[in-house]
């Protein structure tokens, strides 16, 4: 059990990126009662977008100093293509049965897989992604490499930041009355449209910078990270409760924490040799997501919603 | 003198079911005009449709000397026209003070929004004594209370109510007519939608009667509170 305090902090930085993509899933659910299904693919082109910037830098430039470009770079291509998702995927199928937009989302995450695929220059293969150099550190007895401090950082500033923007301004009131009943919102002179834009690009913009902290710990970016990445994610916001952004969060935390501990010990457990390692962590993972819906369906911090009218 | 609001053959339609079929009236400034009639008679599809959430099939809403057609719900208020929508729909997570300034969302004056919030706890003292509590833990009329509040929030020139007596006590019910009322006096304009046509009659100047998306009769509230059929219909007499 030495390596527990390792564990933990691979788990949280996992489960930081897990959540901060969550946000996105459970910001939109709450507005529209939407699961958007191509916000997986919505993370995926901000790396592609945050690598962009870095290419297109002068070579040697340093990473620290490229950071805040290539992170405006990633946020920048994930809300422009979350938003014209909303605009013109999702806003004309609103209305119509639950069943076409969700379809609507699956052809979205292809179309863009299928994009990055063909046209992004080696988008075929997995490219390169910027690194920081120099030495891991030791943090509270776990070694966290210099790029995973990125995310460390980043996950408490956008929780902190978002949640002030939610409950302390005009526009994150009028996103909580639309959540909780959309046509009194408009009784109120809420433009609802306006709302729904804003969830969907601060969902994105949360994604660019998980993306940005995907690259910085993988190494990598490719074309189909956003499936795993996305459905991790949306596990997350069902498990915190959909709809509720800290619940999103700690979804993701408790998610990735579950999947290092299952990764490193359930292979200790006489008798569970064989479920242990790398290769199971995924079933772990949504076999938690199976015993939070069987035992606690509004997810952890999840109300009970009595029916809308 | 122009009425302050002009409703004239307005047909609206779910699908290919017609709720409302060609219905005309009119709210002259400073009266209370009400709209009765029993469940399914049209008159929350009239309030929704004068509110921009539904679209007219036909017809054409004036309001103020401007039409309404075509205009979505969110610039409707601006205009000064308020719904204190069916069954109250307040915002029950937030705070009842939440509520009241969200009322008064399209404002911008701070000082005349925090003078007006203050204005409904004068109105109704209990919301002041609660006004940190999330709306939804507050009683049927309480919430009924809160609703009109956060109508009047906007400083509307025309105030509708649907339905403000539903589901409430006699005393509370009371308290709510007396409300609107003192809120005449005050020179409010209010379009009233009731199934409880003895109290919306005895303070309305006109009145409606809706059947089944028509209406079939109108009058002064006095003349409608006297009229044989009103009595034997809605006031359930022999």
């Amino acid at each position: 059990m030495t390596e527990l305090p390792q564990q933990l902090a691979n788990g949280l930085i996992l489960g930081a990126m897990y959540g901060l993509i969550a946000i996105g899933y459970t910001m939109v659910y709450g507005i529209v009662q939407l699961i958007n299904f191509a916000h997986g693919e919505i993370f995926m082109v901000g790396g592609f977008g945050a690598l962009t910037v870095y290419l297109a830098l002068p070579t040697g430039t340093t990473l620290a100093l490229a950071l805040p470009a290539m992170l405006l770079g990633g946020i920048t291509v994930s809300v422009l293509i979350g938003v014209a998702a909303e605009r013109f995927a999702y806003r004309p199928l609103r209305g119509a049965p639950r069943l076409a937009p969700l379809i609507t989302a699956i052809g979205l995450s292809i179309a863009l897989q299928q994009a990055i695929w063909k046209w992004y220059p080696d988008g075929k293969q997995a490219r390169v992604f910027p690194q920081f150099k120099g030495h891991a550190l030791t943090l509270l007895g776990a070694t966290v490499q210099r790029g995973d401090l990125f995310v460390l950082l980043a996950a408490p500033l956008c929780m902190t930041a978002l949640g002030l923007f939610v409950a302390r301004t005009r526009s994150g009131r009028a996103m909580q009355a639309t959540a909780q009943d959309p046509d009194t919102a408009r009784l109120m002179g809420i433009d609802t449209d306006r709302i729904i834009v804003l969830a969907f690009a601060i969902g994105a913009a949360f994604a660019g910078i998980a993306a940005v902290a995907y690259g910085l710990r993988t190494g990598e970016v490719q074309f189909r990270m956003g499936f795993i990445m996305g459905l991790k994610a949306f596990t997350a916001a069902v498990l915190g409760g959909i709809g509720n952004i800290y619940g999103a969060m700690l979804g993701g935390l408790v998610l990735g924490v579950a999947e290092s501990l299952a990764t490193a010990y359930i292979e200790h457990i006489p008798g569970m040799q064989q479920f242990g390692g790398g290769a199971w962590k995924d079933v772990w993972a949504f076999v938690l997501l199976i015993l939070v819906l069987l035992l606690r369906p509004q997810g952890l911090l999840g109300e009970r919603v009595a029916d809308r009218a | 003198m122009t009425p302050l609001l002009e409703v004239e053959d307005l047909r609206v339609a779910y699908g290919k079911i017609e709720a409302v079929k060609g219905i005309s009236f009119t709210v002259p400034a400073g009266q209370v005009v009400t709209l009765i009639g029993t469940n399914g008679a049209g008159k929350t599809t009239t309030l929704r449709t004068l509110s921009g959430l539904l679209t007219p099939r036909t017809g054409k809403i004036t309001f103020d000397g401007h039409p309404l057609n075509g205009v979505p719900a969110h610039k409707i208020v601006e205009r000064g026209l308020a719904h204190s929508p069916e069954g109250r729909r307040l915002f029950p997570r937030l705070t009842i003070a939440e509520n009241l300034q969200l009322g008064a969302f399209l404002r911008k004056d701070t000082a005349g929004i925090t003078r007006d919030i203050q204005r409904v706890y004068d109105l109704f003292p209990i919301l002041g004594e609660r006004r940190r509590q999330p709306s939804g833990t507050l009683s049927g009329g309480e919430q009924q209370m809160l609703a009109m509040g956060r109508a009047l929030m906007s400083r509307p020139k025309l105030l509708m109510l649907d339905e403000p007596s539903m589901g409430l006590s006699p005393i509370m019910m009371q308290k709510i007519m007396d409300t609107i009322r003192e809120l005449r006096t005050q020179g409010t304009t209010i379009l009233l939608v009731e199934q409880n046509a003895q109290a919306a009659l005895s303070l309305a100047d006109e009145g409606h009667v809706m059947e089944t998306g028509r209406i079939v009769l109108s009058g002064t509230g006095a003349h409608l509170l006297h009229d044989a059929s009103v009595r034997k219909a809605y006031l359930g007499e022999d």
